[in-house]
């Protein structure tokens, strides 16, 4: 299988965008009859990676090899019809029309400029018994699910005689089944002598199909690897990048005790709440004064969970109770109305509004709540705001300056601010501390533990496990959108059990129910 | 109709969904004519439906060519200025002492000419099409003002012998020329929808202009092509207009851009784009011309009665349209 030569050889890749080096040096090989698994964390550079092969970006410096031609393709129509299909994670299909249809759309068999209908019907059959997929093929592609429109713009992607099939995140939206139902035909291709290159978030699914891995991380190459020889908690130590005895090494912290404010009524309790496509049902409490962490790779589906929290996402199943009242969080006003609020993770896009002041972004939530017919006088603005200036430390001191002008920590500051202008009673921190340097990180780190040591409930997400166990009283674990474990931060816990958590989902432990 | 391409057979299971619109209108014209001929006993004529085709002839072929922009997702607001421009420019040209086919072919370009521009600007700038073709609009009237502020009779004899030329059985009823003509249109329309890939990519650009362009469809061309049949298809419902008037007018069709929009409408062709058939909007038109007749046989309705049917009609077929959307997704 891999003893062949490669189909596809990227040489020495480098691409950079303004400001950003998105690929430096990296090494890429893909063997016909092999599925071959590109992971790494979100900006790693896999879909550059992608990007930079199907000609959709050039290339800065490196040279891409297709059988044994060199090639520089200027953009996905061309890559395509060299042999190098590729398949988004959002289905790009027209929904209106019929599968056989968009099977051939723009390449229809036809007869003095008239499409063979009779034709295109026949083979778009052919096509799909391949893939095993029995269905109507006049039947507008709309009426079939995901996992099948799927399989449809595969079927779409091989007919053009492709060597190599790119699957971008195919099965981000699929559930078990249809995930089960995708790997058939894949595993299909592969015996065909298609070489797949297969990029996802989920660890399960590439050591249920994978045979070989490349791992790239900020943008160069980790490594590439069999499948036999790099376990699961190996692959995740190469995407995060932290060695295990790095991590051991770290400094211990008093543990925060988990008893002292575990008891009573949670102030919200979710059993099985859970969102199609988004999270996996889970079950959480947290109560007055406790900081629970939710750790996870990225794209786990932390932020997922905590928006299901916010009512930012409408859960499809499951039960909320606040302060033991059954509720159910419908959108943000009724999760303020119960005194929750929300950091977001992207401070630029959904949080800070640049050029509103200091003052007027801090007061922006509290107004919300208020209602706009109420104003609140100046004076309490002013009281308020320089309040929480000097509590966060917030630099420059002046409520005036547009917040676009400030640095990312105190930008994060500001956003954090208005939130607890608001005295939430429980706060969902996500990534409160990406991004800022090591100063800020810890003033916010400190202001959490204040904050709870006060009562407040807290919500904390992060990818920094150190951080997540030095400020948690219970940490969630999550992976491939599901809650895999509870963990009391207790003395059993800590990075590297936390870590073969996420790597291997497998030592679930039931705490605080 | 070549229109339903893909059904191979009878698939009732099917059938609804795609054509219920469709289906629709034909009943509500089957009502309407029934509601006609149980009440007047002069409707039951045959004549009466031929006249329907006479009079409104020009607005089907027009319809035909705002069925291709609004299968895409567009509109083309500039049809009936299009319309008056066309009948004008003929009518000066003739007057002018030009020949009748010179005549029809500079008349024949102006539309698809300013279609052209009109899609060259939606594409290339990314501008609304609302607003690029209510430039058209402007512009195309203005010129009819400019070419002259008062009507201009057309004497020259192709086009009062196609005025007058009466196609017909023994028993004396007849069509005018101009309804082959729109008949002609609307097959070659419904033949290019269903078999040509310029058609069938205007089904995708509906669908999805965003996969469209992933699938490697010609999405910009196939926009500009759109705006450019419908501008020979105003074109050439100027000319019929002048034929059946026999002259041009710098006021003639205002406003006729929206009976046409509401005629595709009715017809079943989704204003989102994607779905409809020509068909459809053949039937469209002759909703509306049989509102038209029942009014003109009640004799004491006012003429604004049509507008007023016409606008609920519309409502009620966008609020379907809308209920069978939800349903589908």
């Amino acid at each position: 299988m891999t003893d062949s030569r490669p189909v596809l050889t990227m040489t020495g890749i480098s691409k950079s965008f303004p400001g950003v080096r998105a690929l430096h040096n990296v090494d890429f090989r893909l063997f016909p009859g092999e599925v071959h698994a590109l992971m790494g964390e979100n900006g790693a550079g896999k879909s550059t990676l992608i990007k930079v092969l199907t000609g959709v970006y050039g290339i800065d410096e490196g040279t891409i090899t297709l059988g044994d031609e060199q090639v520089a393709f200027s953009g996905p129509m061309q890559a395509s019809a060299a042999g190098v299909s590729t398949v988004y994670q959002e289905v790009n299909l027209c929904p209106n029309l019929s599968v056989a249809e968009n099977i051939f759309i723009g390449r229809e068999p036809r007869l003095l400029g008239a499409v063979r209908w009779g034709e295109v019907r026949r083979r778009a059959r052919q096509l799909l018994t391949r893939l095993d997929l029995d269905i109507d093929v006049t039947a507008p592609v709309a009426s079939y699910s995901l996992a099948v429109q799927q399989m449809v713009a595969i079927a779409r992607a091989i007919d053009v005689q492709a060597r190599v099939l790119i699957l971008d995140e195919p099965t981000s939206s699929l559930d078990a089944t249809e995930v089960a139902q995708l790997f058939r035909v894949m595993r299909q291709l592969r015996d065909e002598g298609i070489a797949i290159l297969f990029v996802t978030h989920f660890l399960d699914q590439v050591y249920g199909i994978a045979d070989r891995i490349t791992v790239l991380r900020n943008g160069t190459l980790v490594g590439e690897y069999p499948i036999a020889e790099l376990p699961q908690l190996a692959l995740v130590e190469k995407m995060i990048g932290k060695e295990l005895d790095v991590l051991e090494r770290l400094e211990e912290q008093p543990r925060r005790e988990l008893a002292a404010v575990e008891g009573g009524t949670p102030f919200v309790a979710v059993s099985e709440l859970g969102r199609k496509g988004a999270v996996a049902p889970f079950s959480l409490t947290i109560h007055a004064g406790e900081v629970v962490g939710l750790a996870g790779l990225l794209g786990s589906g932390r932020t997922e969970a905590a928006r299901l929290f916010f009512g930012a996402d409408r859960a499809d199943r499951g039960e909320v109770t606040v302060n033991g009242k059954p509720t159910s969080l419908r959108n943000p006003v009724q999760a303020i109305e119960y005194g929750i609020g929300f950091c977001s993770e992207n401070r630029r896009a959904e949080g800070i509004i640049p050029d509103l002041s200091v003052r007027e972004n801090m007061i922006l939530a509290m107004q919300a709540a208020r209602g706009w017919l109420r104003p609140i006088p100046r004076r309490r603005q002013d009281e308020l705001v320089e309040q929480y200036i000097k509590a966060l430390s917030i630099r420059p001191a002046n409520p005036d300056v547009p917040v676009r002008n400030l640095s990312g920590g105190n930008q994060q500051k500001v956003l954090l601010a208005r939130w607890l202008i608001t005295e939430p009673r429980l706060l969902i921190l996500d990534e409160p501390t990406r991004g800022i340097d090591i100063g800020a990180k810890a003033e916010i780190q400190k202001l959490v533990v204040q904050l709870s040591d006060g009562g407040m409930a807290v919500l904390f997400i992060s990818a920094e496990l150190e951080e997540v166990l030095r400020l948690s009283h219970k940490v969630a674990v999550m992976r491939d959108r599901e809650m895999v474990a509870q963990l009391d931060n207790d003395d059993t816990v800590d990075a590297e059990r936390v870590m073969q958590t996420i790597a291997s989902g497998s030592t679930r432990k039931e705490a605080s129910q | 109709m070549s229109t339903t391409s893909l059904t191979t057979g009878p698939r009732w299971a099917r059938l609804p969904r795609r054509h219920v619109p469709v289906l629709v209108t034909l009943a509500l014209l089957l009502v309407m004519y029934g509601i006609g001929v149980s009440q007047y006993r002069a409707f039951s004529n045959v004549q009466v439906i031929f006249n329907v085709f006479i009079d409104n002839g020009f607005l089907l072929v027009v319809a035909v060519g705002m069925t291709f922009v609004i299968l895409t997702g567009g509109i083309d607001l500039s049809v009936g200025s299009v319309v008056a421009m066309t009948a004008m420019v003929s009518a000066w040209l003739l007057e002018s002492g030009l020949p009748a086919l010179p005549v029809l072919i500079i008349a024949l370009l102006i539309g698809p000419t300013l279609g052209f521009l009109m899609g060259c600007a939606i594409h290339f700038f990314d501008i609304q099409p609302f607003i690029v073709t209510l430039a058209g609009m402007f512009f195309a009237r203005g010129m009819c003002t400019f070419i002259s502020d008062s009507s201009i009779r057309i004497t020259d004899g192709f086009w009062t012998t196609m005025a007058q030329y009466r196609i017909g059985d023994p028993r004396g009823n007849f069509v005018s020329v101009s309804v082959l003509i729109a008949f002609a249109v609307v097959l070659i329309a419904a033949y290019v929808l269903a078999y040509t890939r310029l058609g069938r990519n205007v089904y995708a650009i509906g669908g999805n202009p965003q996969s469209a362009l992933l699938m490697g469809l010609p999405v910009g061309r196939t926009r500009i092509a759109v705006y450019t049949i419908s501008g020979l298809c105003s074109a050439i419902g100027g000319i019929l207009l002048s034929f059946y008037t026999l002259s041009g007018a710098p006021l003639i069709a205002v406003g006729m851009e929206l009976d046409v929009i509401a005629a595709v409408v009715i017809g079943g062709t989704v204003l989102t784009g994607g779905s409809g058939y020509v068909f459809g909007t053949v039937l469209g038109v002759l909703v509306l011309g049989v509102i038209q007749t029942l009014i003109t046989f009640d004799g004491s309705l006012n003429s604004w009665w049509t507008k007023i049917v016409i606008g609920g009609l519309l409502f009620a077929f966008i609020l379907f349209q809308r209920l069978i959307g939800i349903r589908y997704k």
